[in-house]
């Protein structure tokens, strides 16, 4: 049996995506020269995903992501071993997954990678959440490190010019705690360079993720979970810049070539919240099934959702109220119409939602949503219950009968 | 044109035989611990007692938690939509189905041709369902046969406040202890499931009329208790149980109609 050579089926050969290798070693990369930054003389801050990254690269920190951390504990299926490690430790269930996984690791040194690189300092911006708060207050206390918050008030109509000047005064402050963790002055001609690189790459990233508009999708809402880890934690670099333009050519290319992701697509659908990391694979494949194809979702489209307010030349002052504008720091109106573009620019037959027990910003209000859109635009919408990481909240036969049952009614 | 329906639950396993639009026969087993067994025995055992063959059955569709278990029907559809099919077809003018079985409770909202519209099920909990009802019957020990009888002499239903199934038979058995009489008791177990599921029903939006399928309908406390909340007159046919399975078998024959008409169109 050994000898015997592994024949692939062409027809999957033909649909997987090429840059996929290419995402995989950049990654390898970053978490290698994360690891090893010590040796290299190199400082490491933990950044939360919302965080604005670009003023660390400017000052050659490296950013290291729990969140992203996080989603690899889950796609790599080890999240409720860890969650219950931080459950002992006195963490409540009800903390976000995100967080258990990562305090369990930094205890333990546990996960796919052992563990992160110890932080030298933390930046937390409250934008995507309360929760990161405690979370790093938490991580400053065990490391023994500086921690900078830069607090993003919620956005419920407009974003007033109190809340702009309260938000770039902190910017001014953020730079200066750099400039004292990093003992060196910031270099405002690096950080416009970056600047623009971050620009670019979120517009490259909104590229790639427009392709799936095109009929039959090239990637499906799957794909883009998987290649969304480098606007997180590369935004900024050139590696961005040219990875993006890579995939986006591969997307242009299969449109060309007529290859779709799904095979048969018949059935097109948004999907909101974050993934069911440890799911992904079964999801996409039970929609498959169905000849549905997730061709969008709110949550990647989150990062470039907000680079029409970056003014790459004044970066400091248009990204502190960009970056308080994000999808989950915005009242339920706001989200609506983000939600309504999206259903109008991919053109999709039915709405999923995560109501993802970690997530609460992104969860709560989701029954609202649900009645807005059904009301609205008349679109069926499902909801389905799970958790990013924790695979306990997770009842598989339950999930697929709602998943059958909204797919039967889709197709009437 | 005879078609069968199998709708295997997690208590117990239905099955119903039509024929041209009127139903021959339905069975109920208890499921057990092979649901692909409970499958076959359910058909089997109906079939003999309507004196026909198994291959006598023109088409099979199953439906339930263990659909896809059942290796000899010809297709497996959710009990959403058959809970609608089998609903309409008892009454046509049937707007909203109330289900709910051994684990779990649905909702469902149909069009004037019995489409499924909207639905929604309970959560990852057994509050609200079946087995919550069989779990306090226990505590009380009292018949789960006259448990919807007594809850309708309770004259101030006792509050319960816990949404948790183990949590509640606590609080029953603290009721008990202080003295609550059994009858208040078992009213306020009906009432904390109506409010459960109206909850369901309510953000699915309510249109009249509405019909209660699954077990618990049989149950006439939780009827009353889930009328009462939802301010509505609720309809319970004789076939409630079974509803699911009905519908799989009106399902059945539709999918025989399309088979024969996309063969037609072939020729």
């Amino acid at each position: 049996m050994a000898d015997q050579p592994i024949i692939k089926d062409p027809e999957k050969e033909k649909r997987k995506i090429k840059s996929v290798s290419k995402m995989k070693e950049i990654m390898t990369t970053y978490y290698i020269e994360a690891k090893t930054a010590r040796e290299n003389g190199k400082k490491v801050a933990w950044i939360t995903s919302g965080g604005p990254v670009e003023f660390l690269i400017a000052m050659d920190v490296i950013p290291v992501y729990p969140e992203n951390h996080g989603a690899m504990v889950g796609a790599s299926k080890m999240g409720v071993d860890l969650c219950e490690k931080a459950e002992e430790m006195g963490y409540s269930r009800d903390l976000c997954s995100y967080a258990r996984v990562d305090i369990s690791c930094s205890v333990t040194n546990g996960g796919p990678i052992g563990g992160l690189p110890k932080p030298d300092f933390l930046v937390c911006c409250n934008n995507i959440c309360g929760t990161v708060l405690k979370w790093y207050e938490v991580a400053a206390r065990y490391y023994d490190v500086p921690l900078f918050i830069l607090d993003t008030p919620f956005i419920h109509t407009t974003f007033s010019e109190s809340a702009k000047k309260y938000v770039i005064t902190q910017t001014y402050e953020y730079i200066e705690f750099l400039e004292k963790q990093c003992g060196k002055k910031m270099d405002f001609n690096r950080m416009h360079q970056v600047s623009k690189l971050a620009v670019q790459s979120l517009r490259l990233w909104q590229e790639v993720l427009d392709t799936a508009a095109h009929k039959p999708a090239p990637m499906t809402a799957f794909d883009a979970f998987f290649h969304l880890a480098l606007i997180v934690t590369l935004r900024g670099t050139q590696i961005a810049v040219d990875y993006y333009k890579q995939l986006r050519d591969e997307m242009n290319q299969r449109i060309k070539d007529g290859i779709s992701m799904v095979p048969n697509e018949k059935y097109r659908l948004l999907w909101d919240n974050l993934p069911v990391w440890y799911r992904t694979k079964w999801l996409s494949d039970k929609f498959s099934s169905h000849n549905a194809c997730l061709v969008g979702d709110t949550y990647t489209s989150a990062w470039s959702g907000i680079m029409d307010l970056i003014d790459e030349d004044n970066f400091i002052e248009t990204g502190a109220v960009a970056y308080s504008s994000v999808y989950i720091n915005v009242s339920l109106d706001i989200m609506l119409e983000t939600l309504k573009k999206l259903i109008k620019k991919y053109d999709v037959d039915g709405l999923v939602m995560h109501s993802n027990r970690s997530c609460k910003p992104y969860s709560f209000g989701q029954y609202d949503l649900q009645k807005m859109v059904m009301k609205e635009l008349k679109l069926p919408t499902l909801i389905i219950e799970a958790d990013m990481v924790d695979a306990r909240s997770f009842s598989e036969s339950q999930i697929e009968t709602r998943i059958d049952a909204f797919m039967e009614t889709l197709k009437g | 044109m005879i078609t069968a329906g199998i709708d295997i639950g997690s208590i117990t396993a239905k099955a119903a035989i039509l024929q041209d639009g009127n139903i021959l026969g339905t069975q109920v087993n208890f499921t057990g611990y092979n649901s692909s067994q409970a499958g076959k025995n359910v058909i089997d055992d109906l079939v003999k007692e309507i004196g026909i063959s198994v291959e006598d059955l023109d088409s099979v569709v199953s439906t339930g938690y263990g659909r896809n278990s059942v290796e000899f029907a010809n297709k497996a559809i959710t009990e959403i939509t058959c809970h609608g099919a089998g609903a309409y077809f008892l009454n046509p003018d049937i707007r909203f189905i109330i289900d709910i079985g051994g684990q779990d409770s649905k909702v469902i909202r149909i069009d004037d041709a019995g489409r499924v519209v909207d639905f929604a099920m309970n959560d990852k909990c057994a509050a609200g369902t079946g087995r919550f009802l069989e779990v306090m019957a226990r505590a009380l020990e009292v018949d789960l046969d006259g448990f919807g009888d007594i809850s309708l002499q309770g004259k101030v239903p006792a509050k319960i406040s816990s949404i948790c199934t183990v949590f509640a038979e606590s609080e029953v058995i603290s009721l008990i202890s202080k003295g609550e009489t059994r009858k208040n008791i078992i009213a306020g177990i009906h009432e904390s499931v109506a409010s459960r599921v109206s909850a369901l029903a309510k953000r699915v939006g309510v249109v009249e009329p509405v019909m209660m399928t699954g077990g618990v309908a049989k149950n006439i406390g939780a009827v009353r208790a889930l009328e009462a909340k939802l301010e509505t007159t609720i309809q319970v046919s004789e076939y409630a149980q079974v509803n699911g399975a009905i519908g799989a078998a009106i399902l059945a024959e539709k999918q025989v109609r399309l088979e024969v008409l996309r063969e037609s169109n072939k020729i």
